[in-house]
């Protein structure tokens, strides 16, 4: 049960995959030996795909925008030629959002909701044949595992945006388990909610609150959020990587409409 | 990333072991890698996979300190408390007695609190060579979470190993010790326990046969099935190991879907 490969012959798709949480969840489940399709949307001339490549053994990468139905469409006809189902859908694309209510704009708000929100929907509508197809032929079925986050479970200042985004993912989560469930759909759907995880997302997410407060570094912004996390310290990505392989794997057999945090004690209190 | 869940070279108790989910515990931490003491009321028990067997009432303050420096001395560390022991009420408020209800607190409250401060000292020593430092494991139960009818006074333990386990990973964290403590919330799972509960219901007149009541407990799960012993004991692995060294203070449930509705 624990060999350490725990992932053995399933495929896998994380979308975002390429930096933070996203790249460290694909190492994760690549080293339980799940072979790996990463999505993300780099630049032209980035170099992180080829480094990714590079650094999985048998991954694709496929250049997806996640707020595009007709782009997770064309993602699901490769990986239909390729592999005929997956296995695993881990929807771990996000961006960040700061600032006052009276601040925000009514575009970044329907960005963030985009990327945040629409990106789960598409990607779990788009996959469900896929999963349903993988999750007939493995004991427990397939696993969807959305990557919300501690704002989707309590509130922070200035943070309202990203708050009501992940919170919506949240329940998402539930009803989608509890409607693949009461279909006898054998797919099951669970959150994770990280703390406040060391990736290139939350630094600049600092230098963007920095530059707008002008009174506090990046730097002061990052390590008070590891002085109020109990534990004294970020995440590092592959702390939430292994919670992900976990809830991927048949050890959590029994686990549909849950949501594991993953925060260092920070939402105990 | 070698073997973010093993347990290799750690020393395991389990309380409550010769239970369902305690013998599956047990056996799933050994098969991790961890070497496991079993424990229990009965004065013997053969739990597979176990290192050895002590009897233990968790209810008792001199017990839980004999065994834990037992532990100290024989193995010289303790990596994992999985703080399982405990008992199910099936009563209705009014026909519940207050030597019922408190042996109910006594087992599934007081027992999570006397093993973890009999444990913490050991714990706190032993985690700090180990990689996500050690863990202690609370059983609490979707009855923690919900209300259910008839399960008052169980419900009302379980809820309290709920806060309990957070305010215990809040006070280890503030004093940088090396132990993280979450609870485990399982839904309905085929056990002795779960039979005991079914035959209270008809007693109790809930439920007019014991079929009955197993078919709308077990329907009350999205997966449409009950859980098995299995299925909660990976989790308690999961949480275990150092792959959810950044997990304190959280709760795991296991349920089958049935509290996301």
């Amino acid at each position: 049960m624990m060999g350490g490969r725990r992932l053995e012959g399933r495929i896998a798709l994380i979308s975002g995959a390429l930096r933070g949480i996203g790249r460290a969840i694909a190492e994760c489940l690549a080293a339980e030996g799940a072979t790996v399709i990463l999505t993300d949307l780099d630049a032209d001339g980035d170099a992180e795909p080829q480094a990714a490549l590079a650094a999985i053994p048998d991954a694709v990468y496929i250049r997806l925008d996640a707020t595009d139905e007709a782009g997770w469409q064309a993602a699901r006809a490769q990986v239909e030629r390729l592999f005929g189902h997956i296995d695993i859908l881990v929807n771990n694309v996000g961006a960040d959002l700061t600032g006052k209510v009276q601040d925000l704009t009514l575009d970044d708000w329907r960005r963030l909701m985009a990327l945040n929100v629409d990106s789960v929907f598409l990607g779990t509508k788009t996959f469900q044949p896929l999963l349903a197809k993988g999750g007939a032929s493995t004991p427990y079925g397939s696993s969807i595992i959305n990557i919300s986050s501690i704002m989707g479970l309590v509130g922070m200042s200035e943070v309202s945006a990203y708050s009501a985004s992940k919170g919506a993912v949240r329940l998402f989560t539930k009803s989608n388990a509890l409607e693949f469930a009461d279909a006898g759909v054998p797919i099951r759907v669970n959150s994770v909610h990280p703390g406040f995880v060391e990736t290139p997302l939350l630094h600049k997410g600092m230098e963007r609150w920095a530059a707008r407060d002008g009174n506090v570094t990046a730097q002061q912004l990052v390590d008070a959020m590891a002085q109020t996390t109990p534990i004294k310290r970020l995440a590092q990505p592959v702390e939430i990587g292994r919670v992900v392989a976990f809830l991927a794997s048949d050890d959590s057999s029994y686990m549909t409409g849950s949501e594991v945090v993953v925060d260092g004690g920070w939402t105990a209190r | 990333m070698s073997t973010p869940f093993a347990l290799s070279g750690t020393v395991s108790l389990v309380t409550g072991a010769t239970g369902g989910i305690g013998r599956a515990a047990v056996k799933a931490l050994a098969d991790a890698g961890s070497k496991v003491i079993a424990s229990d009321i009965a004065a013997d028990a053969s739990v597979a996979g176990a290192t050895e067997y002590r009897r233990l009432d968790v209810t008792d303050e001199a017990a839980w300190e004999k065994l834990i420096a037992g532990i100290a001395a024989n193995h010289g560390r303790l990596d994992i408390l999985v703080n399982n022991a405990g008992i199910s009420v099936t009563n209705s408020i009014a026909g519940t007695s207050l030597a019922e209800w408190r042996k109910c607190q006594a087992v599934n409250v007081e027992g999570v609190f006397l093993g973890t401060r009999a444990a913490a000292e050991l714990l706190r020593r032993s985690g700090t060579d180990r990689k996500g430092g050690s863990s202690i494991v609370n059983l609490s139960s979707v009855g923690g979470i919900r209300g259910a009818a008839y399960m008052a006074a169980y419900c009302t333990s379980k809820g309290a190993v709920r806060l309990f386990t957070k305010s215990a990973a809040a006070e280890y964290a503030a004093l940088s010790w090396p132990i993280r403590v979450n609870s485990v919330h399982p839904g309905g799972i085929d056990t002795e326990m779960m039979d005991t509960i079914y035959a209270r219901y008809v007693e109790t007149g809930l439920f007019p046969d014991e079929e009955t009541a197993r078919a709308i407990v077990s329907a009350g799960h999205a997966l449409g099935r009950m859980g098995e012993p299995d299925e909660i004991a990976a989790g308690i692995v999961f949480l275990s190991a150092p792959g959810a060294s950044f997990m304190t203070g959280s709760e795991l449930v296991i349920d089958g879907g049935m509290t996301a509705r």
